[in-house]
């Protein structure tokens, strides 16, 4: 089941020239960008974990881009995304997201129902993934 | 093209091959002018960065007809003393490259040491890096460049920020044109131990001293830029200043005439003020030989007086 997070995530995977296309207009409009990394797909899973530390001051994509070969070659099976951070005063928030990097194969969630007081159910959602432990998930 | 016996000579080279094509260089032209109208003499420079301009004009529409696909090594040196318009003409340099599209963005991150070199171990990599990153799509100036080599240190991690550099200059070409500036005996010595960087730099530029006439041009612009004049008196007073000031040390040319004629302006100020009454606007924008010939550079003891390095 592939994961659908972020913008593009409908699409068929952005190519590299689209990657970089997407980050020229991030920093066209004076965002900073910075990559991330993770192997828990759960949607709730906000905070990933950041691979250097966010670029500021970046005129070309040329840099990022440099920075996400670099993550794909350390992490070829985990989840990558790139994201912008405007920090502008009233967005101070993430204006960009998306997924560059995902493993071959994504095994999808499982629904599981928990029985509580008086027959009802509790639904809760967990990734086929996360049963190994973090590093040999995919 | 499509004969079944190409006509090819004995260097391999197409003889019959009847494409052609218009060097395009209005831009290009137009940043040139614009260098020769802002930049007083130079000569030797100008003339250089013309003739780089036009090989990489030629060797664009080379490329365009697949004539070359080996992108030239863009890296340059600029060497010379203080305040001969290394710094200005980086940004031009800049500019010509980006109407050549050899860089995709006309920016110039401009750095010394401090922003390359860590102070503890494993710092300096991901700094060099980082002003590397910020640089890619333009050019990268680093100003007195010899400092980042400190022989005497061999704890030093300005080699570290050197091998980066190296790496990047080789492997980055199409993103990156790195430009390093400095005095010339300085750089001269940076070189012979850091052969690697000498090999890698295509364009070795030497900035000249200006001469004292280019000097007074200088000194004409300037101050017409922030709205004075020189009287006749005052020029000629100038123009002596200029011959002394020349004899002595820290004399850093333009920069040297910029930081005088800040000082005849306050003198006029103070002169102006102390005259009071109505004035009228002539007054207000002339300098005049007064204000000159109050400089130390005049007066005998100026020998004993202790002159700040003004770099």
């Amino acid at each position: 089941m592939r994961i659908t997070q972020g913008q593009f995530s409908f699409l068929p995977p952005l190519t590299d020239d689209q990657i970089k296309t997407q980050v020229k207009w991030a920093l066209d409009h004076g965002w900073a960008v910075s990559v991330e990394y993770t192997d828990d797909p759960h949607p709730r899973n906000t905070y990933w974990e950041m691979y250097g530390h966010p670029m500021f001051d970046l005129r070309d994509p040329a840099g990022v881009m440099q920075e996400i070969v670099e993550c794909r070659q350390a992490f070829p099976t985990h989840y990558i995304r790139v994201m912008a951070f405007d920090s502008s005063k009233g967005w101070e928030t993430p204006r960009m997201s998306f997924i560059v990097n995902r493993p071959d194969n994504e095994p999808g969630f499982r629904l599981e129902r928990q029985a509580v007081e008086g027959r009802s159910l509790r639904y809760t959602m967990t990734s086929y993934a996360v049963d190994r432990p973090e590093g040999d998930r995919y | 093209m499509s004969t079944a016996q190409p006509y090819v000579d004995e260097n391999g080279v197409d003889t019959q091959d009847e494409r052609r094509i218009t060097l395009e260089c209005d831009g290009v032209r137009h940043v040139l002018d614009k260098v020769n109208r802002e930049l007083v003499g130079l000569a030797p420079v100008k003339a250089r960065i013309g003739q780089i301009a036009a090989l990489l004009m030629v060797d664009r529409a080379r490329r365009e007809l697949g004539l070359t696909t080996e992108p030239p090594t863009l890296h340059m040196s600029f060497t010379g003393n203080p305040g001969t318009g290394k710094t200005t003409m980086a940004l031009r340099m800049a500019e010509i490259l980006h109407e050549l599209s050899y860089v995709r963005s006309s920016h110039v991150i401009s750095v010394t040491r401090d922003d390359l070199v860590g102070q503890y171990i494993g710092h300096t990599a991901p700094k060099t890096k980082e002003v590397i990153k910020r640089a890619m799509g333009g050019v990268l100036f680093i100003d007195e460049a010899y400092y980042l080599y400190r022989p005497e240190n061999e704890r030093d991690y300005g080699q570290e920020a050197i091998e980066i550099l190296l790496q990047a200059m080789e492997s980055d070409r199409d993103d990156l044109v790195v430009i390093v500036a400095g005095y010339k005996d300085r750089m001269e010595r940076f070189f012979q131990s850091n052969p690697g960087l000498h090999s890698r730099i295509a364009h070795h530029l030497e900035f000249p001293n200006y001469s004292a006439d280019e000097l007074l041009t200088v000194g004409d612009l300037l101050l017409e830029e922030q709205g004075y004049h020189f009287t006749e008196a005052g020029r000629k007073a100038f123009a002596d200043y200029l011959e002394r000031r020349m004899q002595q040390p820290h004399f850093s040319n333009a920069r040297s005439v910029r930081n005088a004629l800040d000082r005849f302006r306050l003198r006029q100020a103070m002169r102006l003020v102390e005259q009071g009454g109505s004035l009228s606007a002539e007054e207000l924008t002339a300098i005049d030989a007064q204000e000159v010939l109050a400089s130390t550079v005049f007066s005998k003891e100026s020998e004993s007086l202790p002159h700040l390095p003004s770099r």
